[in-house]
C-alpha cells in the first residue's frame, strides 16, 4: 500500500492506512484555520475557541496515553492542568516571564508530582488507583485553595504572557495559536512514537494482561509509571498553555469535576487512537459552547420564556447527552467513523 | 478553655462522621454487591435536602417533612436504578463513572431549574432548636446533638439489619462473591434493587438531617460525594463496618484537624507561618491519610471481598 493509493482514496485500502487520514485532515484544519478565520469577520473569537480546543486536546491526549493504552483510569488529571497553570503564574509573580524557563520547570514539577503519586497510586488496581488518583487531585486543589500569597480560592491573574527569548511574540492571539498548534503535533507526535514502540507494546501487553506481562518477565509497574510521568508532563504543559491563554489560572483548574471531563473527552473520542481524543476535547468544547444556541434555534416552536430557560439550562440536556453516548455509542467518535467505513 | 474547644471539635467531628457514614453505608454495598461506581449517590444527598426544604415550605413542619422526603428518596432512588443504573453493572468502571457523572450534570442543573440557583434554607425544628449546656460553661446546640443520636440510631439499625437478618446475610454473602449468592439461585438483580432503593434513602436521610444547619444548594452533594469515596476506600469496599469506623475517622481527622493544624504547627514554626501552613495542610489531611492507608494497606482497613 503506497502512499498514491491513500492520496487516491482508492475503493477498498486496509482500515489501518485509510484512518491515518483522520489526523492528517485534522491536524490541516487547525493549520488552516488562522487564514479562513480572518475572512469570518469573528477572527478573535474563533482563534481563542479553537486554541482552547488545542490545549484540551493535548491534556485529552496525555490522558489517552494511560486510560487507551494503559487502562488507567486517572481520576485526578486535572491536578496537572493546575500544576502547569500555577507553575507559570507562581515563576511569572516572581518575575520569572520567560517561557525558556517556565516550561522546563511546569514539566519537572509535573514530572515530580506524577512520579510521586504514580509510585503509589500504581500500588492499587480498578477502583481503588481511580479513587485514590482522585484523592490525590483533590489534595492539589484544596492545597491551591489554602495558597493565600497567590490568591487563593479566587486565583491569580498573570499580568502578562509568557515572553520567549525576552520576546513579546505570544501576546499577539495568532502566534499563540501556532504555539499551540506547535505544542499538540509535538505532544501528538511523541505519543504516537511511544506508543509505536516497543515500550508502548509492553504497555499495551500490562493493558491486556498485566499476570501474563509479569510470567514473559516485564515488571509491568515500571512501565506503568514511565507512562504515567510523561502522561503528567504533556498535560502540565497544556495546563502552561491555559494559564497563558486566559492570563488567568485558579483552583477551579483541577476540580474533581474537570478530570471527569477530560475522561469524558477522551472517551468521547475514542480510547486508544491519540489523535480520538484530540477530536473528543473539539466536540466537547464546541457542544459546550454552543448547545445553548442549538437548543434554543431547535425549540422554535416553544414559547420565548421556555426557550430562554431551556438555553440556560443546557446541561440537563448536557447530561443525558452523556449518557446515552456512553450507553450506545461504544468506541466514540473513532468508533464511529470506523464502523462506518466497515459497513 | 482548650479543652472545652476540643470536645466541641470532637462533638462536631463526630456528627460529620456521621452523616458521612449514612452516606457511605449505601455506597460501599452498592459497590460491594453489584461492584458499580455510582458517582451519582451524592445527588441523593442533594436530592434529599431539596426534598425536605421543599416540603417543610409546604407542611410548616419539619417532622411531616421528613417522613415525606424518605419515601420520595427511594422511589427516586429506585428511579434511577430502573432508568439507567441496571444499564451499566455489567459495563466496565469507566463507562459506569462516565454515565454517573451525566446523572450528576443533570440532576444539578435539574434542581436549579426547579428550584433556582440560590440557596435555601431550612428552619431547625421548634423542639429542637436552642442549646444544652453539656459541660460547665459549655453550651452545644441540641439539633447537632439530634442528628449524632439519629445517625448513631440508624448505624445500630443497619448494623442489626445486616448483620441478624436474612437479607442482611444476602447483602453480606454479595458483597464477598456476588456470582456465587447468584448461583444459589438468589435473584441478585432485586437483591441489589433493596440494596441501591435502600442506599438512595439513607443518602437522602443523611441530607435531610444537614438542610437545617447547612444551605442547601445545587452541587452541595458533589465534596460530600468525594469524601464518602474515601470512607469506603479507607474501610475497604463493601464493608458496613469498615465504612462506620473510617466515616468517624475521617469525620474527627477533618474537623479537628481544620481547627488545630495551625496550633499544632505552631509549636515547630512562628505564628504566620503556622496558621498559613496550617490552613493549606488541614484540608489536605484526609487526602494525606487516605493514600497512607492504601499504600500500606491496599484495599482499605477491613476489605469485604477475599
Amino acid at each position: 500500500m503506497t502512499e498514491l493509493t491513500e492520496m487516491q482514496s482508492a475503493p477498498v485500502p486496509s482500515p489501518v492506512m485509510r484512518l491515518e487520514l483522520v489526523p492528517i485532515i485534522l491536524f490541516a484544519a487547525f493549520a488552516a484555520t488562522p487564514t479562513l478565520a480572518a475572512y469570518s469577520g469573528a477572527e478573535g473569537y474563533i482563534l481563542s475557541l479553537l486554541t482552547r480546543v488545542m490545549i484540551f486536546g493535548i491534556a485529552a491526549m496525555s490522558l489517552d496515553l494511560i486510560l487507551g493504552y494503559g487502562a488507567l483510569v486517572s481520576f485526578g488529571h486535572a491536578a496537572f492542568l493546575g500544576i502547569g497553570g500555577y507553575a507559570a503564574g507562581i515563576l511569572a509573580s516572581h518575575g520569572i516571564e520567560d517561557a525558556l524557563i517556565q516550561i522546563p520547570v511546569v514539566l519537572a514539577a509535573s514530572a515530580a508530582f506524577a512520579f510521586l503519586t504514580g509510585a503509589i497510586s500504581l500500588r492499587t488496581k480498578g477502583v481503588y488507583f481511580i479513587m485514590i488518583t482522585l484523592a490525590f487531585g483533590q489534595m492539589l486543589f484544596f492545597l491551591a485553595t489554602s495558597l493565600a500569597a497567590y490568591g487563593g480560592d479566587d486565583g491569580m491573574t498573570l499580568s502578562a504572557r509568557s515572553l520567549v527569548a525576552g520576546w513579546g511574540v505570544l501576546k499577539n492571539d495568532i502566534a499563540f495559536y501556532w504555539m499551540a498548534l506547535l505544542c499538540l503535533l509535538g505532544t501528538y507526535g511523541l505519543s504516537r512514537a511511544v506508543v509505536a514502540s516497543r515500550f508502548g507494546r509492553v504497555l499495551r501487553g500490562t493493558r491486556e494482561n498485566t499476570i501474563r506481562m509479569q510470567a514473559i518477565g516485564f515488571q509491568p509497574f515500571r512501565y506503568q509509571l514511565v507512562a504515567y510521568v510523561l502522561s503528567g508532563m504533556m498535560a502540565g504543559l497544556a495546563g502552561f498553555l491555559l494559564a497563558n491563554q486566559a492570563e488567568f489560572v485558579s483552583p477551579a483548574f483541577m476540580t474533581w469535576q474537570r478530570s471527569g471531563e477530560l475522561i469524558f473527552m477522551v472517551v468521547l473520542g475514542g480510547l486508544g487512537s491519540l489523535h480520538g481524543a484530540v477530536i473528543g476535547a473539539a466536540a466537547f468544547l464546541l457542544l459546550e459552547e454552543f448547545l445553548p444556541e442549538i437548543l434554543h434555534a431547535v425549540s422554535f416552536f416553544l414559547s420565548d420564556d421556555i426557550r430562554s430557560r431551556l438555553a440556560e439550562n443546557w446541561k440537563m440536556v448536557f447530561g443525558p447527552l452523556l449518557i446515552l453516548i456512553v450507553l450506545f455509542a461504544r468506541g466514540g467518535i473513532m468508533g464511529l467513523l470506523r464502523r462506518g467505513r466497515h459497513d | 478553655m482548650t479543652t472545652t474547644l476540643l470536645l466541641i471539635q470532637a462533638l462536631n467531628g463526630l456528627q460529620f462522621g456521621l452523616i458521612l457514614f449514612l452516606i457511605a453505608a449505601g455506597l460501599t454495598l452498592v459497590f460491594g454487591v453489584m461492584d458499580f461506581i455510582n458517582l451519582a449517590h451524592g445527588v441523593q444527598y442533594m436530592i434529599g435536602a431539596y426534598l425536605v426544604a421543599a416540603f417543610s415550605a409546604w407542611t410548616g413542619n419539619f417532622g411531616w417533612a421528613l417522613l415525606l422526603a424518605l419515601p420520595t428518596t427511594l422511589a427516586f432512588g429506585l428511579l434511577l436504578e430502573v432508568l439507567i443504573f441496571r444499564h451499566l453493572y455489567d459495563r466496565d468502571h469507566l463507562d459506569q463513572v462516565l454515565a454517573t457523572f451525566g446523572v450528576i450534570l443533570f440532576l444539578n442543573q435539574g434542581v436549579k431549574f426547579v428550584w433556582g440557583a440560590a440557596p435555601l434554607s431550612v428552619p431547625v425544628p421548634e423542639i429542637l432548636s436552642g442549646s444544652v449546656e453539656i459541660a460547665s460553661g459549655l453550651l452545644y446546640p441540641v439539633y447537632r446533638l439530634a442528628i449524632i443520636a439519629a445517625g448513631l440510631t440508624v448505624a445500630a439499625l443497619l448494623y442489626g439489619l445486616v448483620n441478624h437478618t436474612r437479607i442482611g446475610m444476602l447483602v453480606r454473602a454479595g458483597a464477598t462473591n456476588a456470582p456465587m449468592v447468584s448461583a444459589l439461585g438468589v435473584n441478585i438483580q432485586r437483591l441489589f434493587m433493596v440494596v441501591f432503593g435502600f442506599g438512595a434513602m439513607l443518602a437522602g436521610f443523611a441530607g435531610a438531617m444537614v438542610a437545617p444547619i447547612l444551605s442547601v444548594e445545587p452541587g452541595m452533594g458533589d465534596n460530600v460525594l468525594i469524601l464518602a469515596f474515601v470512607v469506603i476506600v479507607i474501610g475497604g469496599i463493601g464493608s458496613i463496618r469498615g465504612a462506620f469506623l473510617a466515616a468517624l475517622l475521617i469525620g474527627l481527622v477533618d474537623t479537628v484537624g481544620r481547627s488545630f493544624a495551625p496550633n499544632l504547627l505552631r509549636l515547630f514554626l512562628d505564628p504566620a507561618a503556622a496558621s498559613q501552613t496550617g490552613r493549606a495542610i488541614a484540608p489536605m489531611l484526609i487526602y494525606i491519610f487516605m493514600a497512607a492507608v492504601l499504600f500500606f494497606r491496599p484495599s482499605g482497613l477491613f476489605p469485604a471481598k477475599r
